[in-house]
């Protein structure tokens, strides 16, 4: 089946198979290897990008239902005024490592503080807890987006 | 030649930002699975559904002429070949051949076009199988009538570094005793004996970039795209196995999603090179979650310890017996098992002691390295009895570590490195910083814990530092950039001999054919040694540079004037070279290169009613000698906090029969953000005493195995002692229903 969808505000037409995940048509068909396959069953977060603005798991969402929406990939978010806010702060508390996780984990962030509702430390571990990382131990990451929230 | 004081350190025990902080936070860094070789097509494994059977036939025909289909792998295609591997014992074929000994093992592979065409291709091979007694755990291996698991005799890789192996008894593949002072005599002279019998779990190391692999096979060349941390290693096993000339391999690294030992040694690149060789085109094969999981894993093991001491607090003597379930096939159970062996007795000063650790075959999968392998094992034991022996003598946990924790310098294992640490000062730190000794509300418990892994591996590494005509420099070395961040730390190391700023420096990953010599990433080894070779390889511009600056008389500080004197032009370079190599012959019995400090302190409170441990506070000691970069130091010892904190908690491979029942990250559960403690805290050490650079030794393994036991020891000190990990809910209210029944819970 033919969609039609944006991607990092492009229009972008192709052919896909009905069971074709989007995290697939992002990666092998259009080249925007940001969003990365772990888990496969929607616990990780590595494949995390946003559709209209809020995040999916690209790993358990069919291309076809992005059809008439606007997909943001980590390379269309670090395109974006403000993206230097979250590079500058991710990087001064070392909030990385291995960095497989980091693409999904800052479009989160990005649509969490978009929406104002990381009030506190503990809301901003219960909205991140859909993002694994087992590297960082979590701490830097929490100080960045708490940092970035202008909390604590 | 005039000697010029060294520049003031100025890069050293900086915490200079990430420098790939930029291509990761921009979705730029390239994984393995990123990439694309030309004319690639796409690999997948066809795994067995049984644990142990004969397989009767494969039936591929059906598979192969499907449309977008390449080729079909089976054990028929190694015929030409040697096809067993394995660094320490090669019991391993490359695909299996006559018989499947796990659940998950691969029994063919197709290559095809596209991903799709792959997948569909695995569902038309059909395999008959005749199903085998399946040996489903260590007890069941080493009884008396119990069926081999593998029939093989022990043939040592290229790589097991224990000296002499012996053969296999049953399924026993290796056994590492050490037999030190009359333990009977000893033990009749104690007045307090601790015992007990322990079961760790089976551990997934859930590195988030399951294992991927691109192979090319041109003639007799081979080349790899490997999300591997020994890329030398994986060389010369290739090489062995497909029967190439090692500089023929070459292995390329990119960035690796996590390792944590689950991609040391050699993984899926043989699978992935017969592929590409049987195809005649480059292979992708990736791993799903559920695949890395089969692929490699933490050993569980069962363990009888026993302790005995004097009323007060001496400790005397130490007992323990350990099976350590390596699966169907050895990976790197030897060295598992005898690192577990040499963290058994713990770092004190015993009068005698006794260690008989077994790495046993069973028809589970292979287990291999986890972070802090052996020590994460028997920590948590041996911990635990020395607390039970500070609660039968009225005295402080902490009081009874003073008593008999070793001393720098003293012997820690006959014939290998003294101890070179302040392990009384490490516990000391992380106790207080957990608040030991302040009162604290019911069903709150504290704990400490101490232990020490042989860390360093063998001690061969090598780098090339090049000093362009622009002032910059670029560094070669081998070290596998998997998270914890050697590009910055050597960039430092390098800027610091050079006198210039870190991002003047270029490290990139390791490509076989250009980078040096390095042993292998692991061991917590990199800042030690690697770290140590790049050090040398840039000071040894920076002599080259004096030396220019004493025959012309340029300002020795102006690289880019002093390389034009040289040269003449506005090129040319400087090319450094630095090296360690063993002062002996770099055996495990002479070693290790340090010893990594194992030092943690947890305070925990439990729900009686629903069994439930919260972790409020953890506390680690990064005992690193000298932080080259503290901040990367810290975030290596919260990372290992967390696993810890996991693998004590709720990590836990679930096996019924050999089947692996919880092969996904839905009934797998991984720490997440929830899980994070109140206060977590490392506590960085610089005593100096490191054999690495500027006095430096490694860290990010040693919080691992120390986490679990002092959570393990807080649990106890709550009222809820334990024997079984991880501490689930529901084991933790049993065990309160039991000692409710005992007579001993109070609340």
């Amino acid at each position: 089946m033919e969609i039609a969808l944006g991607v990092n505000g492009r229009e972008v037409r192709r052919y896909v198979a009905p069971q074709e995940l989007l995290l697939d048509l992002l990666r092998d068909s259009l080249g925007l290897t940001g969003a990365k396959r772990s888990c496969d069953v929607q616990v990780c977060g590595a494949c995390t990008v946003l559709v209209d603005g809020l995040p999916v798991s690209s790993c358990c969402y069919l291309a076809a239902d992005a059809d008439g929406r606007e997909v943001t990939t980590i390379e269309g978010l670090a395109e974006q005024p403000g993206f230097e806010r979250l590079e500058d702060a991710f990087t001064r508390h070392a909030a990385l490592q291995c960095g497989f996780c980091t693409p999904g984990m800052l479009l989160t962030v990005s649509a969490l503080l978009a929406t104002g509702e990381l009030e506190s430390d503990e809301s901003i571990r219960r909205a991140l807890a859909g993002n694994l990382c087992r590297c960082t131990g979590y701490r830097g990451i929490l100080e960045a987006v708490a940092e970035l929230a202008g909390v604590g | 030649m005039t000697t010029v004081a060294r520049p003031t350190r100025s890069q050293i025990g900086r915490s200079h930002p990430r420098l790939d902080a930029r291509e990761k936070l921009r979705g730029q860094a390239q994984f393995a699975g990123d990439l694309l070789a030309p004319r690639m097509l796409h690999g997948r494994v066809l795994r067995s559904p049984i644990a142990h059977g004969r397989i009767v036939s494969i039936d591929a025909s059906a598979a192969e002429r499907m449309a977008g289909v390449v080729c079909v792998l089976t054990g028929e295609d190694l015929r030409d070949l040697d096809p067993y591997y394995g660094h320490a014992i090669k019991d391993r074929p490359i695909v299996a051949i006559d018989k499947v000994r796990f659940h998950g093992e691969p029994v063919a592979a197709v290559a095809a076009e596209t991903k799709a065409a792959a997948a569909a291709a695995l569902d038309a091979i059909a395999v008959e199988y005749e199903e085998l007694p399946v040996v489903g755990d260590v007890e069941a291996a080493v009884a008396p009538d119990a069926p081999l698991v593998t029939d093989r005799p022990v043939v040592p890789g290229l790589f097991h570094g224990l000296g002499e192996l012996p053969g296999r008894d049953g399924n026993v593949s290796y056994r590492y005793r050490i037999d030190r002072g009359e333990l009977e005599a000893v033990v009749a002279r104690a007045d307090v004996i601790v015992e007990g019998e322990y079961d760790f779990p089976a551990v997934y190391q859930y590195a988030m970039e399951p294992h991927t692999v691109v192979a090319q096979v041109e003639g007799d060349e081979i080349t790899l795209w490997a999300s591997c941390q020994h890329p030398f290693l994986v060389r010369a096993e290739i090489a062995d196995l497909f029967r190439v000339p090692v500089a023929n391999v070459r292995v390329i690294v990119p960035f690796l999603g996590g390792g944590f030992g689950s991609k040391s040694y050699t993984k899926l690149e043989p699978l992935t090179v017969a592929l590409a060789r049987k195809a005649g085109r480059p292979v992708r094969i990736e791993n799903r979650v559920g695949e890395a999981m089969v692929t490699t894993r933490r050993h569980n093991m069962r363990c009888r310890m026993r302790t005995a001491a004097t009323a007060d607090g001496r400790l005397l003597a130490r007992e323990v017996e350990c099976l350590l379930d390596t699966g169907a096939y050895a990976d790197n159970g030897p060295r598992v098992t005898a690192t577990a062996g040499d963290a058994a007795p713990g770092p004190y000063r015993w009068l005698a002691y006794r260690v008989d650790a077994s790495c046993v075959y069973t028809n589970l999968a292979p287990a291999g390295s986890y972070r802090a392998f052996g020590a994460t094992h028997l920590q948590w034991i041996g911990e635990s009895q020395v607390d039970e022996v500070a609660r039968r003598c009225g005295l402080d946990p902490l009081e009874v570590r003073r008593r008999n924790l070793l001393l720098p310098g003293e012997e820690v294992r006959a014939g290998g490195k003294p101890l070179d640490a302040d392990l009384v000062g490490d516990v000391e730190k992380v106790a207080e910083a957990v608040g030991w000794g302040v009162p604290k509300p019911p069903l709150v418990g504290r704990g400490v814990s101490v232990g020490l892994l042989a860390a360093g591996a063998h001690p061969v590494s090598s780098a090339i530092c090049r000093l362009e005509a622009d002032g910059r420099a670029v560094v070669l070395v081998g070290t596998t950039e998997l998270g914890q961040g050697p590009r910055t730390a050597f960039a430092q190391i390098a800027a610091e001999e050079l006198g210039i700023e870190p991002s003047q420096v270029t490290v990139r990953g390791a490509d076989t054919r250009f980078t040096p010599y390095d042993r292998s990433t692991g061991a917590s080894r990199s800042t030690t040694l690697a770290g140590l070779a790049v050090q040398r390889a840039a000071a040894d511009i920076r002599e080259q540079l004096n030396a220019i600056a004493d025959a012309t008389g340029h300002d020795r500080r102006d690289l880019t004037g002093l390389m034009r004197r040289h040269f003449g032009f506005a090129g040319g370079e400087l090319v450094g070279r630095g090296e360690v190599a063993p002062k002996g012959t770099g055996s495990y019995a002479e070693g290790p290169v340090f010893w990594e400090v194992c030092v943690g302190a947890a305070e925990v409170e439990v729900d009686p009613e629903t069994g439930f441990v919260r972790v409020r506070k953890t506390a680690t000691c990064a005992d690193v000698g000298r932080a080259i970069n503290p901040q990367l130091v810290e975030r290596q010892d919260e990372g290992a906090t967390m696993q810890g904190l996991g693998n004590a908690l709720f990590e836990e491979m679930v096996y019924e029969d050999g089947l692996l029942l919880n092969d996904t990250l839905l009934d797998y559960r991984v720490p997440s953000f929830e899980d994070l403690p109140d206060e977590m805290t490392c506590v960085i050490v610089e005593n100096g005493d490191g054999p690495g650079p500027y006095g430096a030794k490694g860290c990010g393994e040693g919080a691992l195995a120390a986490l679990p036991a002092a959570i393990v020891n807080a649990l106890a000190d709550a009222g809820v002692p334990m024997n079984e990990l991880p501490l689930t809910p529901e084991r933790v209210w049993r065990r309160i229903k039991e000692l409710e029944k005992e007579g001993q819970w109070q609340t």
